[in-house]
């Protein structure tokens, strides 16, 4: 039965049905599945609401839109993640790509967004990257730190000055929405950097004369041995850093974060911290634009 | 009609969009540019280096808002996160008018992140009207609809595209940013001609024009951008030209983008058009006045 779109209800009906079509997976060759979701035939299904031309059928109309979503969704995920893409290899990244966007489709605006599930899903559906799904899971978590760093709001700083005579059983500080703190079990930062080195030398490499070979060296990163690292990935003067914290450091700042008043928040520190180490911290976390006022 | 209330009563010359990889050079050799088209989804974030260059190119150039998600044909209800953000840009862009597609992309809250082309029926263009009004009364900046490309067409539909469009602003009071290479795709994927199309839409609405390189296939054309402007999208940008009078022009370069110059100079070739089409109007106005 042809969709009207002849009305407010026919018209949303519609749009369901075109964006159920146009979202479905594709079959292997990139092609549109021959099948439709009830096993009726895609080409029928189409020629009920696309006009044929002399040229394309409506499955082939379609088929064009399908492509595209699916090419435009995995292109933008794939530019966001460098790191997953390396560690896992393009083909079960792919993978993974579709089965993330299948179930998490975008909902958002901007492409921006694409990767804010991800984690949630490796972790969901570990099928996916066995047997690196501890890997992967850190990987992802740290890539999108890595966007939300890039373009976050900030808010106005305050330095030790600012609080310097504010009572620290009361007195509770912000961190800037840009800034992730990341306790990992795989040293993912460095990892990362050395994929981007890589890529980046690999796009040197192909812009020299053609019989040129790639630099020995880069063709593949060795994937990161398990240790423990404490990491904060920020912006300063909206270039992206990632900076490795002491653990006592860490746990002071994830404090804050979650509420923490400030004398709560050294505490949280543990013992064998001196007030030395703490005042220079915080000192440091000013420099670097960290803490704000306490929404 | 170079300046009108679609446009918000400006004579914006030739512009070029603002795109990643000229941003070194627009910053350090400051061209001389009449103004920048931005898509406002890049600039529509908290903060960061995005709104760090925005802002260094508003202290330098105009700058134009061109949208990619507000989908007025969707029957969804516009997002309101999304107004309010759009909303912030534009008090800070201070753009004289906004454009947006004419077009759907989203159902129940789910984006494709496409411009889906519409059904044209009556209920649907009475619903993207009331959409454009409602945008453009919540962002208080005038409206532009620009037509998309397509490679479909549907069974549903009860009227052309050009009747469609012509429609809507109609019914929305609001402007046109007429797309003419996405014009000749439709004609060429769609059978139909571009000039029938031209001649249809209510030339005195149109605040705005796209010109932009495709790329042929076997069976269609697809609008990539990725190209310098062909001829036959270059003789209906001179026809538009003739029809509509002098219109801000804008060219669009988003994939394999070349230098700065290079795209600036493609950009140029348009004042060739431009001044073809002011001749034909003094010669056609210099006839009637004779007669």
């Amino acid at each position: 039965m042809p969709v009207r779109a002849d009305s407010l209800r026919g018209l949303r009906a519609f749009q369901r049905l075109v964006k159920t079509a146009v979202t479905r997976p594709l079959a292997p060759g990139y092609r549109m599945q021959r099948r439709w979701s009830d096993g009726r035939s895609m080409a029928a299904v189409a020629a009920e609401f696309i006009k044929p031309n002399d040229r394309l059928t409506a499955f082939a109309r379609l088929e064009i839109y399908n492509r595209m979503y699916w090419f435009r969704i995995i292109d933008s995920l794939h530019e966001d993640a460098p790191g997953l893409r390396a560690a896992l290899g393009e083909r079960k990244f792919s993978r993974l790509a579709v089965a993330y966007l299948t179930k998490h489709p975008s909902h958002s605006f901007t492409l921006r967004n694409l990767a804010s599930r991800l984690e949630e899903f490796i972790r969901a559906e570990p099928r996916w990257t066995a047997p690196r799904t501890a890997l992967a899971r850190e990987i992802a978590r740290f890539e999108w730190a890595q966007t939300v760093a890039f373009d976050e709001a900030a808010r106005p700083v305050v330095t030790p000055a600012d609080f310097a005579r504010a009572n620290p059983a009361r007195l509770r500080l912000g961190l800037q929405p840009y800034l992730s703190l990341l306790v990992l079990e795989h040293p993912v930062d460095r990892y990362v950097l050395a994929v981007k080195k890589r890529d980046t030398l690999r796009a040197e490499a192909s812009n020299a004369t053609p019989s040129a070979r790639p630099a020995s060296g880069i063709r593949s990163v060795p994937l990161p041995r398990r240790e423990r690292t404490w990491v904060a990935v920020h912006r300063l003067e909206n270039m992206l850093y990632y900076k490795r914290l002491e653990a006592p450091a860490f746990k002071i700042l994830t404090a804050l974060r979650e509420g923490a008043t400030l004398d709560r928040a050294v505490a949280a520190a543990g013992r064998g911290v001196t007030p030395e180490q703490v005042q220079a911290w915080f000192a440091l976390w000013a420099q670097l634009g960290w803490l704000c006022r306490w929404k | 009609m170079p300046a009108n209330a679609f446009n918000g009563h400006t004579d914006y010359g030739i512009g070029i969009g603002l795109r990643v990889p000229h941003y070194g050079h627009i910053l350090e050799q400051k061209p001389v540019v009449d103004w920048f088209e931005i898509i406002s989804e890049n600039f529509m974030c908290g903060g960061g280096r995005p709104l760090e260059v925005l802002d260094r190119i508003l202290e330098q150039y105009r700058v134009v808002q061109h949208g990619v998600s507000l989908y007025f044909g969707s029957a969804d209800k516009p997002d309101r996160e999304h107004l309010k953000r759009l909303k912030a840009l534009v008090k800070r862009t201070q753009t004289p008018w906004l454009s947006d597609h004419l077009c759907w992309g989203s159902v129940d809250g789910t984006y494709t992140h496409d411009l889906l082309p519409m059904p044209y029926t009556r209920a649907a263009a009475k619903r993207t009207a009331a959409k454009i009004r409602h945008v453009r009364d919540y962002l208080e900046v005038p409206i532009c609809v620009e037509n998309v490309s397509s490679y479909a067409e549907f069974h549903a539909s009860e009227m052309t595209e050009w009747e469609f469009l012509s429609e809507v602003v109609e019914q929305a009071d609001c402007g046109i940013l007429l797309d003419v290479n996405n014009i000749y795709v439709s004609s060429k994927n769609h059978d139909f001609s571009p000039y029938d199309y031209l001649n249809g839409v209510p030339h005195h609405r149109v605040g705005q024009m796209h010109i932009a390189g495709h790329t042929k296939f076997e069976k269609y054309l697809l609008d990539t951008h990725d190209h310098p402007v062909l001829d036959p999208v270059w003789q209906l940008y001179a026809h538009a030209t003739r029809l509509c009078g002098v219109t801000a022009t804008l060219l669009e370069w988003d994939d394999r983008i070349p230098s700065f110059n290079e795209v600036h100079d493609e950009a140029l070739k348009a004042n060739r058009f431009i001044a073809e089409a002011k001749t034909a109007r003094k010669t056609t106005t210099a006839h009637a006045r004779a007669r």
